[in-house]
């Protein structure tokens, strides 16, 4: 290289060496300015978190979890809305889990690819995206009203299955994808059934997935509000379920209406609580997930 | 060689020739299994017909005593009191004003996010960044609505404006704004992602810088991904109820002033049905017009984000 | 990888070894005869009127350049393209004076009595056991499982090397293994014939000549047809060779068939005679 050729601006093309430092200090800035819009939304997450803490930590104790709710704050509690919670989402659970993955397994092994299952597949996916309140107001007019059931665990339940069903069918759906062909072709081989090669074969290659999917579609239904409330879970409801046609209420409806006191108790030392209280049982719910997720795949790497 | 000579002199022809014909025996229950199965498909169709009847003839009843036109153009709300008026656009204003300006947080905040995620991120800094928006994405609307109320209305906004209302708009948008971010960083990233290597290659070796790179010429593929996303939260935002209730307020008025309260769509639902509300009653007929109104919209928005992806993509081949 | 043996050099012919006692003649009964087969994947005509027979307890090998349909025929034998939705299959299978391809004829009979060896081993992921005991369990066999999961092995020449550790996982061993693993586990439902479609392309040359092996053991007791790339392999493995191509159309047709010996050494089509020697393909 002759030393003409190395002297900024004598080569036409090469930026000078001012122009190149303008440049990549702008994309240092640009990257910079990047990474502080990731932050912002972390950082929300620390603010809100924080707040929570700072306010509901001075009012976390046992008697909170073991207590009713009260118009007096020093003896309020979420047990109602515990147990609520835990009748209504178990059985949510049970009705959405078998109808959902039988609906996944139709349509990954069984359905032809036409018109119609693609009309199917288009409808969950937009089911998918119907607000929860929405689904709420189903749930009143079909299970409250036309079938007369009132405001209790049944139809809030059934109103949260028809919610986490299309999130259900999907991650489901995934899982099943995600097996491989030559399992299949290989049970094929063999002689199976369709159902034999299913169930022997794609299903528990696929429950990982499955099970994955449905624990977080669940752990999702616990923290709504919307479609519990239009469905009719009180904010009043000062005793556990006595069974599925009893009227109850669920964690964030107690919280909610904690937030609607006047009283600053309430407003700002209950509520937060509560919402710790939320949280720390999705977090449960997830950390479940994830491990239980892990140790399962483990396993069918036999 | 013919067949037939193989087969005479085969004691079992005949009875496999009967195997392979008629095998009804694992017919039946595979028959069984099949229809049940795909019964809990058609459930799902089920379920959107319900919604479709539910909302439909409910809403009908409300519109026997409220006609179509008062209900869509009217300009008041004041279904709560004795003689209201159902006029829904300040509930369709309030919706879209808080949409609006969520999206003015989310959009820029969230897209930024995803060209980080997905141009500039090391894969360490992502296994960190990544969970961290997830998270965000999965704390329930509830707790952001309190977090609107009692912190970003009382603490930061009353600081910057002390004109600013108990109750007021801006609030609940910024909190349904950061609601919906990680949703918009997701989706955008996954169509960052999706970008052919090829495409940025070819722009490195033409001399361009990662900035560059990044804004001009993956983004610009991924748009019609971006643009989809950017559709599904909108109608996210727009269904959105708790935060809305909680925070923006039950007054159902036409302003400008983001500090003054608005009542969403959902937040109307959620006041009437918080309180006693006699069924059959005008008013609770109402729920049921409003939420057909907020089903439309978003199933409107829905179906014009999947219509949007299917039209634009870029064929990269 | 076996192609290493593949190509010869150009204008020599593979070498055919002298099986004369074992030649497919006139005499030999057939156990399939396929006529017209024709396959459409949608609109796509793929294979175009196809009609050879296979004899029984011999080898009966389908070689061709690639693509040219030779897997889809094999596929069409036991059903497999039924798995397969744009696929469609016409014309006429027969087996025992019943034609296959019938709509009424249930391809899960049809696959219990004609097994099928992939081209990359797909054991479950079961234990060694349990993979080949599978397909005994699903079907009712009334046998004792043990022995006859022990038979299997054997007649696969797995045993000797798995015996101690049925219970570890399929997949853990070696290819080879796994593919000879698989041929016990089609072998475990008493099928009549074994279909095999490139079983040795994704192995080593020890455990191709190994798996070459097996096959001359297993005529005895079945018949075979393989699909194979590799023109040694059907020349030193195969009593009967059928060659395919593609014709102007793109479609897969076939060429010629006939015993291997006469195929390989003084072949009646010259393109047969051209693939052989290895001027195109």
């Amino acid at each position: 290289m002759s030393a003409e050729a190395t002297q900024p601006g004598s080569v036409p093309f090469l930026s000078t060496s001012r122009q190149l430092r303008h440049r990549q200090i702008r994309g240092q800035v640009m990257r910079l300015l990047f990474l502080a819009a990731t932050s912002v939304g972390i950082l929300a997450l620390v603010v809100l978190l924080w707040t929570v803490l700072d306010r509901g930590v001075p009012w976390l104790s046992w008697h909170l979890i073991t207590n009713m709710p009260s118009r007096k704050p020093a003896e309020a509690g979420l047990n109602s809305a515990l147990w609520g919670t835990i009748w209504v989402i178990s059985l949510t659970a049970i009705i959405a889990f078998p109808i959902g993955v039988g609906a996944a397994i139709f349509l990954e092994e069984y359905a032809p690819k036409t018109r119609w299952t693609k009309a199917l597949q288009v409808n969950i996916s937009n089911l998918a995206g119907v607000p929860s309140v929405v689904y709420g107001l189903l749930g009143l007019g079909v299970f409250v009203q036309f079938m007369n059931l009132g405001r209790v665990v049944l139809a809030g339940a059934l109103t949260m299955a028809l919610l986490s069903l299309p999130v259900i069918i999907i991650s489901s759906q995934e899982a099943i994808r995600a097996v491989p062909l030559s399992l299949r072709q290989a049970a094929y081989g063999v002689g199976a059934t369709r159902w034999q090669v299913v169930r022997h074969h794609v299903l528990p290659a696929a429950f990982p997935g499955i099970l994955t999917g449905t624990i977080l579609a669940v752990s999702r239904a616990i923290g709504e509000t919307a479609p519990v409330l239009v469905v009719g879970a009180s904010a009043y409801i000062a005793h556990r379920p006595a069974g599925f046609l009893d009227g109850y209420t669920v964690l964030p409806m107690q919280i909610y209406g904690w937030t609607q006191r006047s009283q600053d108790e309430f407003k700002n030392g209950l509520a937060p609580a509560g919402i710790i209280v939320l949280l720390a049982v999705l977090l449960l719910m997830n950390s479940f997930a994830i491990i239980l997720r892990q140790r399962l795949s483990k396993r069918s790497q036999l | 060689m013919s067949v037939e000579a193989a087969v005479s002199s085969d004691p079992r022809s005949a009875e496999i020739a009967q195997a392979l014909r008629g095998s009804g025996r694992r017919h039946g229950s595979e028959r069984v299994i099949e229809i049940l199965l795909g019964a809990c498909a058609v459930l799902s169709v089920a379920t959107t017909i319900g919604i479709i009847i539910v909302l439909f003839e409910q809403a009908l009843q409300f519109f026997r005593t409220i006609p179509v036109s008062d209900f869509l153009f009217g300009t008041k709300w004041t279904a709560l009191f004795k003689d209201g008026e159902f006029g829904v656009i300040p509930l369709v204003a309030g919706t879209l004003y808080i949409a609006a300006l969520a999206m003015v947080i989310a959009i820029p905040l969230g897209l930024m996010a995803a060209i980080f995620l997905s141009e500039y991120a090391s894969p360490r800094l992502r296994s960190v960044l990544k969970p961290g928006l997830e998270l965000l994405a999965g704390i329930p609307t509830i707790v952001y609505g309190y977090f609107a109320l009692t912190f970003i209305t009382p603490n930061v906004l009353k600081s910057i404006s002390p004109a600013t209302a108990p109750y007021n708009v801006l609030a609940g948008a910024i909190a349904v704004g950061v609601m919906v971010l990680p949703m918009i960083a997701s989706l955008s990233e996954d169509a960052l992602r999706a970008v052919p290597r090829s495409l940025r290659e070819a722009a490195y070796g033409l001399g361009a810088t990662k900035l560059e790179v990044s804004t001009r010429v993956v983004t610009p593929a991924a748009l019609s991904g971006i643009v989809s996303a950017v559709i599904l939260a909108i109608s996210r935002a727009v269904g959105e109820t708790m935060i809305v209730a909680l925070a923006t307020g039950s007054k159902a008025q036409l302003t400008a002033d983001p500090r003054e309260p608005m009542q969403a769509m959902t937040g109307y639902i959620v006041q009437v049905l918080s309180g006693d509300v006699a069924r059959g009653s005008t008013v609770y007929y109402s729920l049921f017009a409003v939420g057909l109104l907020l089903f439309c919209m978003t199933l409107a928005m829905n179906i014009l984000s999947q219509w949007f992806v299917a039209r634009f993509r870029e064929e990269y081949q | 990888m076996s192609t290493v043996l593949a190509r010869p050099v150009v204008g020599t012919r593979p070498n055919v070894p002298d099986r004369s006692a074992h030649a497919a003649s006139t005499d030999t009964p057939v156990i399939i005869d396929i006529q017209d087969l024709d396959v459409f994947y949608g609109d796509f005509h793929a294979v175009a009127d196809v009609s050879f027979s296979v004899p029984r307890n011999r080898v009966t090998a389908l070689i061709g350049p690639s693509g040219c349909g030779k897997s889809t025929v094999l596929r069409s034998i036991n059903r497999m393209n039924d798995l397969i939705e744009s696929a469609r299959v016409e014309g006429e299978i027969l087996y025992h004076g019943v034609n296959l391809n019938d709509r009424q004829v249930d391809p899960v009979e049809v696959r219990r009595r004609i097994g099928m060896v992939f081209q990359k081993a797909n054991p479950f992921p079961k234990s060694i056991y349990d993979n080949v005991a599978w397909g005994v369990k699903i079907n009712g066999l009334k046998v004792n499982v043990d022995e006859h999961v022990e038979k299997c092995l054997r007649q696969a020449a797995l045993w000797d090397e798995v015996k101690d550790k049925l219970k570890d996982s399929g997949l853990a061993l070696s290819g080879g293994q796994q593919q000879r693993l698989c041929i016990a586990r089609a072998l475990a439902i008493n099928p009549d014939i074994i279909l095999m479609d490139e079983p040795c392309s994704a192995l080593d040359p020890i455990s191709t000549l190994k798996i070459e092996d097996l096959m001359r053991q297993l005529v005895a007791d079945y018949s075979i047809i393989i699909v194979t790339h590799n023109m040694q392999q059907a020349a030193r493995v195969s009593d009967q060779t059928v060659f395919f191509s593609l014709n102007e159309k793109r479609q897969g047709v076939l060429v010629e068939a006939s015993p291997t010996t006469e195929l390989f050494t003084n072949p009646r089509d010259k393109r047969t005679e051209d693939y052989i020697t290895g001027r195109f393909g």
